[in-house]
């Protein structure tokens, strides 16, 4: 953004407007960060101030590191306007750091007017150059040493005393010894000097953790269609199937990173329900995916480097063929719908059932995302001469009737369910079922239910409940509970 | 080899042949064991077929699902059962432990719960022509706009394509011309009272309202059979051994008496 003369962004801090961040020209009219906007405007007259969004600073910057990726799988975010980049290893790619750099420059250019970078052994280091380094220096130690004070990032007052005494320079303390510097300034001062010279070890904590396979291909020439895109993300899903087998693994999420040349960056992800490595299957969960896009991918100018990464992988054997040819493709088959039927609808909508150990009906099966579920294991059969116990539709939360009993505590006789009068002509019950007072707070025992299963005169089965014994509770409700079939 | 390990040999491969042949391949009629029902669609419910299931009153939902749990029962394989987000919530959730009660194993069991009646119908074409599945319950609420004669020629198309039995429950909606084998209304019957006047095993009222290149038309009362595992003629009158004339046993009286 293009701004003539001096801006601030401010934010409502305690009643008063502070300035949280201003352009060079008002920097240079010494406006500085944190003095009030009252101030500013009576220094500055002519400032344009505009209230911050820093949600929207950080998406922005996320969305930086996000085109950072293509340099270096481990980018850290440094809120609420720096990114650290451990390029160990990666600068030879780009020829070398100096190379890295003006890749960088060419392409941040597209994003930001004001830019500044630093190489260093340590991430403060780095940190501290790119943002105090005034002077170009011969050494990295050298740069160091003249950093100023501030560079240490102390709170205002250790900063203050700092001065005070006269040290101005990182270079003025780095060769006192560390004890007198911590009873005077705070046990803070030694410890970020000795991480921001390098005497103890930090590292970069990545936004993501690196995955466990990563193939990418770049273009010397950026590729403007999508279909061909997807056609790439194909030949690195055939080679990444081949790393699988060798290793015999199989991946359980596929991530797709499409690097447009503007610095844009489109993700894709495909997850399955167990482990898989045959690229066709792959690609076919991909082509899913793309499908069910609200918006198609937009190519732009093209990209330029497409990057196949599986973050988990886990143990798979190579495959059994069977002894008439083919491989045993029922259950494959099927796992192959589920993860087909996941991708389109999302995982969250195609479940399996499975069984938990309570007596409370409504817990007692969970329905999990059929991709997540653990293997099916055996349900409990019931006794074969007994009808249904349970019922085959169940209301959660369970809907409130009107009830006419014969007696206060006993069986119903007729119940109104949605404005629909019920007489009841079989019953079978009560089956009490408790609450589970040992998962509740102390001093809550829960109330019991009386369950019934009752026929009414049409031969509708209905499973009702009383919420509460009568000397539970004064009143207990009624509620349907379930259809039977 | 001897002459009479041969006819041995030839009946322990018909045996392996059987265990791992898939469903398409199975015999194309799926018996119900309920003998007038299985002669009126010619020995079974017909395999690669889309049958349609009426249910006309709202609260008769769990009768018709328990009727479809039980055909999909006695179809085999894997079920894939497919249901509107809307009924999942409002009108009571799929339950699995009364799904094991009607002889359905929840292993088996792949649940879909979509936002739309044309999400349904889409994910249904698509699941449909996987022939790994055995059959493929869609649960359509009401009239939707996208079930219309071209929608179940598609789902017939893809069932008689992969031998997978598509079963369309219909839950309060009208007739309407559709492509599929049989249309069958059903709605719940009295059952027969256990002592106690407990109610019995799920019964219905089932009608054959239409069949395709068969004669229509027929009526029964069906029960479950749980010890077998199949459908069975009611064997009596629901009236006749009614409740109302068997008195409450006494010490059930006094139970429920004791439990305040």
């Amino acid at each position: 953004m293009a701004v003539e003369g001096p801006l601030a962004l401010t934010e409502r801090h305690k009643g008063a407007v502070r300035l949280t961040a201003c352009n060079p020209d008002a920097v240079a009219l010494g406006l500085g960060i944190g003095m009030t906007l009252a101030d500013a405007r009576a220094r500055v007259p002519d400032l344009a101030a505009v209230e911050g969004d820093p949600a929207a600073d950080m998406s922005w910057l996320e969305r930086i590191a996000d085109a950072c990726d293509r340099f270096t799988p481990s980018v850290m975010t440094e809120p609420p306007d720096g990114l650290a980049l451990d390029i160990t290893g990666c600068a030879h790619l780009f020829g070398g750091e100096y190379g890295l750099l003006a890749e960088v420059e060419a392409r941040m250019r597209r994003w930001t007017g004001h830019l500044r970078h630093a190489l260093a052994d340590t991430p403060e280091g780095a940190r501290a150059l790119a943002r105090f380094q005034t002077a170009p220096s011969s050494s990295e130690a050298a740069a160091l040493r003249r950093l100023p004070v501030a560079a240490l990032e102390l709170d205002d007052e250790a900063d203050r005393a700092l001065r005070r005494a006269g040290l101005k320079t990182v270079g003025d303390l780095a060769d006192r010894p560390a004890e007198p510097l911590a009873a005077r300034f705070g046990t803070e001062l030694p410890d970020r000097l000795a991480r921001l010279l390098g005497r103890s070890g930090s590292v970069i904590t990545p936004r993501r953790a690196p995955p466990a396979l990563l193939f990418e291909r770049r273009f010397a020439e950026p590729i403007a269609r999508a279909d061909d895109a997807v056609a790439v993300i194909g030949e690195l899903a055939a080679q990444a199937s081949i790393t699988m087998e060798e290793q015999r693994k199989g991946g359980r999420r596929f991530v797709a990173r499409l690097f447009r040349s503007d610095g844009h960056v489109v993700d894709l992800a495909v997850e399955c329900g167990g482990p898989l490595r045959d690229s066709a299957r792959i690609m076919r969960l991909f082509t899913e995916r793309v499908a069910a896009l609200a918006d198609p991918i937009d190519p732009g100018f093209g990209f330029d480097m497409i990057r196949l990464a599986v973050p988990r992988i886990e143990p798979l054997a190579a495959a059994q063929l069977q002894l008439e040819g083919g491989l045993d493709h029922a259950d494959e088959a099927i796992g192959e719908l589920v993860d087909r039927l996941s991708m389109r609808a999302g995982p969250r909508r195609i479940r399996r059932f499975v069984a938990r150990d309570t007596h409370i009906p409504e817990q007692a099966v969970l329905a999990l995302p059929a991709i997540e579920a653990p293997p099916p294991a055996a349900w409990t059969t019931p006794d074969p001469a007994e009808p249904p116990h349970r019922p085959i539709h169940l209301f959660d939360p369970p809907q409130p009737v009107e009830v006419i009993a014969e007696l206060p505590d006993g069986p119903p006789r007729r119940f109104r369910w949605r404005r629909n009068l019920h007489e009841i002509s079989r019953f079978e019950g009560p089956e009490r079922i408790a609450a589970e007072w040992w998962r509740r707070a102390p001093g809550d025992p829960g109330l019991t239910r009386d369950y019934y299963r009752v026929e009414d005169v049409r031969g509708r089965r209905f499973w009702l409940f009383r919420h509460g014994l009568y000397d539970e509770k004064p009143a207990p409700r009624w509620y349907v509970h379930g259809l039977f079939a | 080899m001897s002459v009479e390990s041969l006819p041995l040999l030839k009946r322990r491969l018909a045996r392996i042949e059987r265990r791992h042949k898939p469903a398409s391949v199975s015999p194309r009629h799926a018996p119900t064991g309920h003998d007038g029902l299985d002669r009126a669609l010619g020995g079974g419910l017909l395999r690669g077929r889309v049958h349609e299931l009426q249910v006309a009153d709202p609260g008769e939902a769990g009768s018709g699902a328990g009727f479809a749990g039980v055909l999909a029962q006695r179809l085999g394989g894997e079920l894939l059962w497919l249901r509107e987000e809307a009924a999942e919530r409002g009108m009571g959730r799929l339950h699995a432990a009364g799904l094991v009660e009607i002889g359905f194993d929840p292993a088996h069991l792949i649940l879909g719960v979509l936002p739309d009646p044309a999400a349904v119908l889409r994910c249904a074409a698509d699941a449909i022509r996987c022939p790994a599945l055995g059959a493929v319950v869609i649960e359509l609420w009401g009239d939707p706009r996208p079930l219309d004669l071209t929608a179940t020629r598609r789902l017939a198309l893809a069932a008689e394509g992969s031998g997978v039995t598509a079963l369309l429950l219909r839950v309060a909606g009208h007739e309407a011309p559709s492509a599929a084998q049989t249309r069958i209304a059903i709605a719940p019957a009295p059952s027969i009272a256990l002592p106690a006047n407990a109610p019995g095993h799920p019964a219905w009222r089932i009608e054959l309202l239409r069949q395709r290149g068969r004669p229509d038309g027929g009526a029964w009362r069906v029960e479950w059979d749980r010890a077998n595992g199949t459908l069975r003629e009611q064997e009596h009158d629901g009236e006749t051994i009614s409740g109302a004339v068997v008195p409450l046993s006494a010490d059930r009286s006094a139970g429920a008496l004791n439990t305040g």
